[in-house]
């Protein structure tokens, strides 16, 4: 799939990089392979067997990324009682200990896995690809992931999912997007939580938190809800369903998505959708 | 803090390669990291000779290119270098941004060290 810079060797490319491919000896014994692919390679390809699992089924997968006590597990709920009638839902929930949030889960009546992480602060695409195994994905139509709270590394690894959400709880000061550019960057809509509080945080300004996010050069929508009050609760359950249905269209035509940060792929292979994976 | 398992990841790739050309050992890695990765340069040289201990790559020097945070903007179209959280167009200002380089974590090349034998065969 990909002849110009070799990052796949098969057969087929093989004397590319062998002999007196187009990789040529640098002294007596020694050979300099050009490799370019993304240093998570082996995430990635992993990434791409699970959206492609998820595809298959019509499921439509959405990480959660935030810091500790954004209040994902919370959203979660309320999303799963407002939900529950029209789509099939499950849960994955990344956590370095404990089974709480997965309890808190099921007891909204649907499944939850939990994958404790240990020391990792991250979720990658392998964890996530052992906790499929344990859910019926033709019985799902929409999965959440709720990764590790965390600001840094959940940003970097594709889980083989298809929408990137961002919580920023009001009480963590609105300067968080130009703190962290990274997990900020990656996020397909981000969700300013906890808004009940704003009328007692005087500290937060969503127009600065959004000035902040645009700094990114980031398009994507901006919505400030409670999940306590229910306040803006609708606008974040309509973004949702809007992403389903465009799931459903997508899936019509063989095609899917990525998260929206992705890095290497286009411009490594020059055009848009050509990754360097089985999703071609 | 994932510097470890990407110096693993990369290194999984690297055996591979040189495995694919009966390499004996690896001499070199050159790696692209742009500062929007989310790879902390100083954490992976740490984490590297952890990673590569063992491995084919153990003796390996690891090489990294920083790669320039630059922006094309689609309003004005100005190619213009930016910072990390002010990715804004350099020259109109705009934040209709298409980051151009900034966020790269690639593993560019390989420098394999491999008996002359093998490359004669290989060539002929």
């Amino acid at each position: 799939m990909c002849d110009t810079c070799g990052c796949n060797v098969t057969p087929g490319n093989e004397h590319l990089v062998r002999g007196r491919g187009k990789h040529a000896f640098t002294a007596e014994g020694k050979v300099a392979v050009e490799v370019l692919e993304s240093l998570l390679s082996e995430n990635d390809k992993q990434a791409v067997h699970n959206r492609a699992h998820l595809d298959k089924y019509g499921v439509l997968a959405v990480n959660l990324m935030s810091s500790p006590g954004a209040g994902k597990t919370t959203l979660l709920e309320r999303t799963i009682d407002l939900l529950r009638d029209e789509y099939r839902i499950a849960v994955i929930e990344g956590d370095l200990e404990t089974e709480t949030d997965a309890l808190r889960l099921r007891a909204r009546g649907v499944a939850a896995i939990q994958i404790t992480t240990g020391s990792a602060c991250h979720l990658d695409a392998h964890m996530v690809h052992d906790a499929l195994h344990k859910l019926r994905l033709a019985e799902l139509d929409l999965l959440f992931i709720e990764n590790v709270g965390n600001l840094v590394c959940p940003a970097s690894f594709d889980l083989g999912h298809h929408l990137n959400v961002t919580l920023l709880s009001v009480t963590e000061g609105d300067d968080k997007p130009a703190k962290y550019p990274v997990m900020f960057r990656a996020a397909d809509v981000m969700l300013l939580t906890k808004a009940d509080l704003l009328p007692v945080i005087e500290e937060f300004d969503v127009g600065r938190a959004t000035a902040n996010l645009r700094n990114l050069a980031s398009t994507i929508p901006v919505y400030s809800l409670s999940s306590k009050t229910e306040q803006g609760m609708q606008t974040w359950i309509n973004w949702l369903h809007q992403q389903m249905a465009m799931q459903r269209k997508r899936l019509v035509g063989g095609e899917t998505m990525r998260p929206r940060v992705q890095s290497d792929g286009k411009r490594l292979h020059g055009k848009e959708g050509a990754a360097p994976s089985a999703e071609a | 803090m994932h510097e470890l398992s990407v110096c693993q990841s990369f290194l999984a790739q690297v055996e591979r390669i040189a495995l694919a050309h009966n390499a004996r050992t690896v001499d070199k890695i050159v790696v692209r990291i742009g500062p929007l990765s989310g790879v902390e340069i100083p954490l992976l040289r740490q984490a590297y000779p952890l990673a590569c201990a063992g491995t084919v790559a153990e003796n390996a020097e690891l090489v990294t290119e920083i790669q320039p945070v630059r922006v094309a903007c689609e309003t004005c179209g100005a190619e213009t270098n930016a910072t990390v959280n002010r990715l804004l167009c350099g020259a109109c200002g705009d934040y209709h941004t298409r980051l151009l380089s900034g966020d790269e974590m690639i593993l560019a090349s390989v420098e394999l060290n491999v008996d002359a034998a093998e490359q004669l065969r290989d060539a002929g």
